[in-house]
């Protein structure tokens, strides 16, 4: 008992358990042909969770290991800057309906979930942590605590709003007859961010192409327009 | 490679400075993503000491998300509570989302279409 109360105390053990079960996530879900259901964080989470509260860890003695991964979302983050420029100098001439496309989805996608959450009861801090769900979740994860939502419960919520991107994009995209690949995957971008930027790239290399820039640009805006919303729809 | 991360982390600065300064609600590293983007708009071109770092970062992205979401242990409760009104919300609001983002986008996919086959050096008119 002891031996296990010693390197449970130790910060190294979660930061080795932390990448032990991504990089072992990440490799089922390769197997299984990369399904967005298995995505290797929803698996991670899970297991990691179970594992904590079967061995009685509080979060806190956890996050003493992992936040040596999670300081690296910072520099992550300003890092998104250079897909960004890549993709930026490609499109510049037809930066106009994209920046258009880009605000009127990443508008929808913010006020929609708000509406529907507040019409079926949901409490102050679930509507803070569900505003941020379609951008990345490097972005949504600051921008829940800048609201005063749960981080942890945003960047949760990030993830099946990727699953379900994923598997509600190719119906809609037969219903509504879209099928230019540039159009398919920059939606995927906008709606489900790296979740389905990854999944564009099965339409191809152009669709992946503008789902990364799509991710970016939907992530930026949304940093700056959630709060305006959230005052806006007089909630917080 | 060490000089890009300390760009990296100099752009987180300034961007969490620029938060604490201006009261902006906004995460500071996003404030940093904007800068270093102007800052690279500027310049022309992403130098290899700052592409390496920031690509080895990306590659990882999704583990770096491991840590907070793992947070999700401490919100059982309200998970149990809003479980109905959060997959309501973001059924109906991802599905939302798609429909406005193409229908708004599709008018333009000719010229898009056109914009991806032309070589990079090509369209410098």
């Amino acid at each position: 008992m002891e031996f296990w109360t010693f390197f449970a105390a130790k910060p190294l053990m979660w930061l080795i358990v932390t990448i032990t079960t991504f990089i072992a996530t990440s490799w089922l879900n390769r197997r299984l042909g990369g399904t967005p259901l298995l995505h290797p964080v929803l698996v991670s989470l899970f297991l990691i969770i179970v594992f904590l509260l079967l061995t009685g860890t509080s979060y806190e003695t956890y996050f003493e290991g992992a936040q040596f991964i999670h300081f690296l979302l910072g520099p992550a983050t300003v890092a998104l800057a250079v897909p960004l420029f890549d993709h930026f100098e490609r499109v510049k001439k037809l930066l106009l309906p994209l920046l258009l496309a880009c605000m009127a989805g990443a508008v929808t996608a913010a006020a929609s979930a708000l509406l529907v959450a507040q019409a079926l009861d949901a409490s102050l801090g679930t509507l803070l942590s569900i505003a941020p769900k379609s951008v990345t979740s490097a972005i949504a994860i600051g921008v829940a605590e800048k609201l005063g939502g749960y981080p942890s419960l945003a960047s949760g919520l990030v993830l099946i709003t990727g699953a379900l991107g994923c598997m509600l994009a190719p119906p809609i995209y037969r219903i509504l007859n879209i099928t230019d690949e540039a159009v398919k995957g920059f939606t995927l971008g906008v709606s489900a961010h790296g979740m389905g930027t990854a999944f564009a790239f099965e339409y191809g290399l152009m669709a992946g192409a503008f789902g990364g820039l799509a991710m970016g640009m939907t992530g930026a805006f949304t940093a700056f327009m959630l709060p305006l919303l959230v005052s806006l729809l007089g909630i917080g | 490679m060490l000089i890009g991360f300390l760009i990296l982390l100099l752009f987180q600065f300034a961007g969490e400075l620029i938060v604490v300064v201006s009261g902006l609600p906004v995460p500071g590293p996003v404030v940093g993503m904007v800068l270093l983007l102007a800052g690279l708009i500027v310049k022309g071109d992403v130098p290899d000491y700052l592409r390496i770092p920031s690509e080895a970062l990306l590659k990882h992205l999704a583990l770096l998300f491991v840590p907070a979401g793992v947070g999700l242990m401490t919100h059982f409760g309200l998970l149990q509570q809003d479980w109905l009104a959060i997959l309501t919300a973001l059924i109906i609001s991802t599905a939302l989302t798609i429909v406005v983002t193409a229908l708004i986008l599709n008018p333009s996919a000719r010229k898009l279409q056109a914009l991806s086959q032309s070589e990079p050096g090509e369209d410098d008119r």
